[in-house]
């Protein structure tokens, strides 16, 4: 049950980041911190098609997670999904065709065997 | 030959190895890490609250879906929840000028912060192998930390 939950929230929150990092280009780069603009923002947000399937994702991989969480410890919980930090950087670099250099993977390889380490 | 001068001085190839050189704006980088610290700090709370309301709440596996709505009636399980709501707005903010490839690893060093609270406000005792773990994670961080937050030109030249 912990194994297959895990692989839900791996898939959905893959699927959710690069649905929401595509989403977000396409909107633009938000500079205004102001609260009006902040809202305008997010409403102009909550209309984009990428944004809400991401959310729609995010949502089931919350869910997923949440039950995971009240049948184990934070520290197996949160560590378990590590293996999304490699997914979603191959997703960056093919769907998104962002520019993965060197130091990026090398990155990206060390936080996921760190977050794997730290669970045993 | 006036098309090989056109190629060596195109402006294009010079982002061509944006993901590994480290230039960018102070300001662009000043922004980014301000808003990399909300993200995690929103991420890092909203975990812990969550955590700890539903350890209060009981097991959710195999219950109807009114159990999970029940659940946010916990006081814990709503201020994890809000402080959740929060961080996906701010992970989108982030995310409207940074990579993907660059917010996912930058943004891990919340683990960090929660071995490191671990450690020194609930006396949880950190083996070896964890604290090996935190010094992948802060090397990875700072490796990504180094590339421009962007690998798209036009969103470092508007800001």
């Amino acid at each position: 049950m912990r194994w297959i939950l895990v692989a839900i929230i791996v898939a959905a929150t893959s699927a959710g980041e690069v649905l929401q990092a595509a989403g977000m280009k396409r909107h633009g780069e938000i500079d205004d911190f102001r609260p009006g603009a902040l809202g305008r923002v997010a409403f102009a947000i909550s209309k984009n098609r990428l944004i809400i399937l991401s959310v729609l994702m995010m949502a089931i991989s919350f869910f997923a997670f949440m039950a995971l969480v009240s049948v184990a410890d934070l520290s197996f919980s949160v560590p378990a999904t590590a293996a999304s930090y490699v997914l979603e950087t191959l997703l960056a670099k093919f769907v998104l065709k962002e520019n993965v250099g060197m130091r990026r993977w090398a990155g990206a390889l060390l936080v996921c065997s760190g977050v794997a380490m730290l669970s045993l | 030959m006036p098309a090989i001068r056109e190629a060596e001085s195109n402006p294009q190839q010079q982002h061509q190895a944006a993901g590994d050189s480290p230039k960018a704006a102070p300001q662009v980088l000043l922004k980014t890490r301000v808003m990399t610290l909300i993200v995690v700090l929103t991420q890092v709370f909203g975990d812990y609250f969550l955590s700890r309301g539903l350890r209060q709440v009981g097991s959710l596996v195999g219950q109807p879906p009114v159990a999970y709505i029940l659940a946010f009636l916990n006081p814990w399980v709503a201020l994890g929840v809000t402080l959740l709501i929060l961080w996906l707005f701010f992970h989108m903010v982030l995310l409207s000028w940074a990579d993907l490839s660059y917010v996912l690893p930058v943004t891990s060093i919340g683990y960090v912060l929660v071995a490191l609270t671990g450690r020194f406000f609930l006396d949880e005792t950190v083996s070896w192998m964890r604290w090996s773990g935190v010094a992948m994670i802060v090397g990875g961080v700072i490796l990504v930390g180094r590339t421009p937050p962007s690998s798209q030109p036009g969103a470092e030249v508007r800001s």
